[in-house]
């Protein structure tokens, strides 16, 4: 069970902090997979590395992150060692490059492994046991990852974060840089992983809402460093509440609809600079519906059980 | 691998040839006659001057067409005569070289080997303190821009001409006599200092900015992001970065070796140190054919040696060479 409470992560620049979190409460229980979408810049992979390792010009600025009833010292690079891998786990953007290319697969995981205080011996029959539940060979083991393709790589990297059975798994855009059939694999293997009992809970964090409504459980919708909304996937898919979470659906291609004949409506406008956010809702701008109360910010409230939004007029829409 | 390294010794081989036409080319395209040199120094009368010059071409095989004079050099070669010096006459050039290698080996070994060393140490704890680095970046840049000859005619001046710590000039005492006993060896050890340090300075700053800007770099990567995502001690991350920043080093080694050894000449001019640098300038300045060929193809071979064994190491320690050529050969 993860709970994040007022979790504000910001960036330094040169022209200031960009406050690339600004506030973000939810939870996710055990066993559930969330989907964490929204689009470029609008928080979420910073969420994603908030929960396991700030970079270097990530700010802490305030907030709680509590994973099984322990809070989490993610402000702290070095408390924050000993929960990493074995409590949350991530498997990275840059899962084809995630690996040392100098070092024999399976020999740079044994280091890594002694690393952490384990014994890569008494690992390996699970470590070979789980990539044969993806379709690898033990074979790759003896490997360098020059020898091995691009989804062979991801599916590895996947298999390596999860080996210690964390409790929280983060999968930043796992499936971004494959192609559609290594995409339903990775994302097969992202279920198979919770189902097993691998991992208890799961953050998917994309900006490919197809996959998310293949594997997750519920979707979260992030607008501009806040959450704009959190629902069930078939709430989110059918009845979307809020004005962003409905345009984002909008904008993605049906099939069976010539769009020759019909253009995708996109959103208009582009998400305020983070440097400076806007007062109020931070959808204003480009949403069809705002009213004078949006110059008021909107709380992120929960208008049904599991579904929150932060939308002045969410209840209307919801009804309607 | 054995294809690789079979079109590795064709390519050197190639090298060879080319290098070796050129070396003899130069010093013949030079204005200018050795043998008239030669005779002037003898100082006869004109018409016994005319007599020894026809005689010494004939000598040194100088009169034959230029063809002939290069396939006579390439059978010299290949029987391991490199000729005999026209201004020592006459020394075979071999006893000559043998008599500088030493001294330019022990200039220019340890000052490559230690300022590699000491450069990529330097330049691994300058990537991770700020002080060090601070201090580390402009002071390599300041020297890895200074010529080497530059450098030696400054340490020369202040350490040698100002202070007196060093002397100026020679291998070794010249009142000494050239034998095994601790003073001669002092000796050659005090005059050794300042071209070796010469030579060692220029050289540091450059590896030193090298390994510092690669650790950096590794440090940077996805792979040591996703290590430490995964708690791995700094321990692990940084082996593994240092192990990743030597690859470029080791090449920039087989490169820096050609260059390495032009700055030894230059470095030697100017210590008046008696290494194979001495002794190709006063074969060029006495138009020696046979010294300039001599020392030259001693240097071609050196580096091209050199860059040999760094290929055959780089299949060692990097996997993706050696998975490129097994890729080759499928």
């Amino acid at each position: 069970m993860l709970a994040v409470s007022d979790l504000k992560i910001h960036y330094r620049t040169l022209a200031g902090a960009v406050k690339a979190l600004d506030g973000v409460s939810f939870s996710v229980a055990d066993g559930e997979i969330m989907g964490l979408a929204g689009e470029s810049g609008c928080g979420k992979s910073t969420l994603g590395k908030a929960l396991i390792r700030l970079e270097e010009r990530m700010q802490y600025v305030g907030g709680q992150v509590t994973l099984d009833d322990k809070v989490l010292p993610i402000a702290d690079d070095r408390a924050m060692n000993p929960y990493r891998f074995r409590e949350v786990s991530i498997v990275p953007q840059y899962a084809m490059s995630a690996l040392n290319p100098t070092r024999r697969i399976g020999r740079m995981i044994d280091e890594l492994l002694e690393a952490r205080g384990l014994k890569g011996a008494t690992l390996r029959p699970e470590l070979e046991r789980r990539l044969a539940i993806l379709g690898l060979t033990p074979d790759v083991l003896g490997m360098y990852p020059i020898e091995l393709s691009g989804g062979m790589k991801q599916r590895v990297v996947m298999v390596l974060s999860t080996l210690l059975d964390p409790s929280l798994l983060i999968a930043d855009e796992v499936t971004s840089a494959l192609d559609v059939a290594s995409q339903k694999k990775v994302a097969g293997a992202l279920v198979e992983f919770r189902d097993r009992g691998y991992v208890k809970s799961m953050i998917v964090v994309t900006h490919d809402l197809a996959i998310l409504a293949q594997v997750a459980d519920s979707i979260m919708i992030m607008y501009a460093g806040k959450l704009a909304e959190k629902a069930p996937t078939r709430t989110i898919v059918e009845a979307p509440a809020h004005p962003y979470t409905r345009l984002l659906l909008g904008s993605l291609p049906e099939v069976g609809i010539r769009f020759e004949e019909k253009r995708l409506p996109g959103i208009k406008g582009r998400p305020p600079s983070l440097l400076s956010p806007p007062t109020g809702c931070r959808f204003r701008d480009r949403c069809p519906l705002a009213f004078d109360k949006c110059a008021e910010e909107p709380p992120f409230i929960e208008i049904a059980p599991g579904h929150q939004v932060a939308c002045w007029k969410a209840d209307a829409h919801a009804e309607g | 691998m054995l294809r690789y390294l079979a079109r590795k010794l064709f390519i050197y081989l190639l090298t060879f040839i080319v290098a070796v036409t050129i070396d003899w080319a130069i010093p013949r395209f030079m204005p200018g006659n050795p043998v008239d040199a030669l005779v002037s120094r003898i100082a006869l009368m004109p018409d016994a001057n005319a007599a020894l010059t026809s005689y010494f071409m004939a000598a040194f095989n100088l009169d034959q067409p230029l063809w002939q004079q290069y396939l006579n050099f390439w059978w010299a070669l290949l029987n391991g005569d490199l000729g005999r010096s026209i201004m020592l006459f006459p020394t075979p050039v071999t006893t000559l070289i043998g008599r500088a290698l030493p001294y330019t080996l022990g200039l220019l070994l340890p000052s490559i080997l230690l300022s590699w060393y000491v450069g990529n140490v330097v330049g691994a704890l300058a990537a991770r303190r700020k002080l060090l680095d601070n201090t580390v970046l402009p002071l390599g840049y300041l020297l890895t821009a200074t010529p080497y000859m530059w450098l030696g005619i400054l340490l020369a001046w202040v350490l040698g001409s100002s202070l007196g710590w060093f002397p100026l000039a020679f291998g070794y005492d010249q009142s000494l006599k050239a034998e095994w006993t601790w003073k001669f060896i002092s000796s050659l050890l005090y005059h050794w200092i300042l071209p070796f340090a010469s030579l060692f300075l220029v050289a540091l700053g450059g590896w030193a900015i090298g390994m510092r800007n690669m650790i950096i770099y590794e440090l940077e990567s996805d792979y040591a992001n996703y290590l430490m995502a995964l708690g791995a001690p700094q321990r692990l991350v940084r082996k593994y970065a240092f192990r990743n920043a030597m690859l470029p080093q080791i090449t920039g080694l087989a490169l820096q070796l050609g260059a390495v050894v032009g700055g030894a000449l230059v470095t030697e001019i100017v210590f008046s140190y008696p290494g194979l640098g001495w002794l190709v300038l006063s074969g060029i300045q006495n138009q020696d054919y046979f010294v300039i060929q001599g020392v030259f193809l001693f240097i071609i071979v050196g580096v091209l040696l050199a860059n040999l064994i760094v290929d055959v190491v780089y299949v060692i320690v990097d996997p993706r060479t050696r998975v490129g050529l097994q890729g080759d050969a499928a």
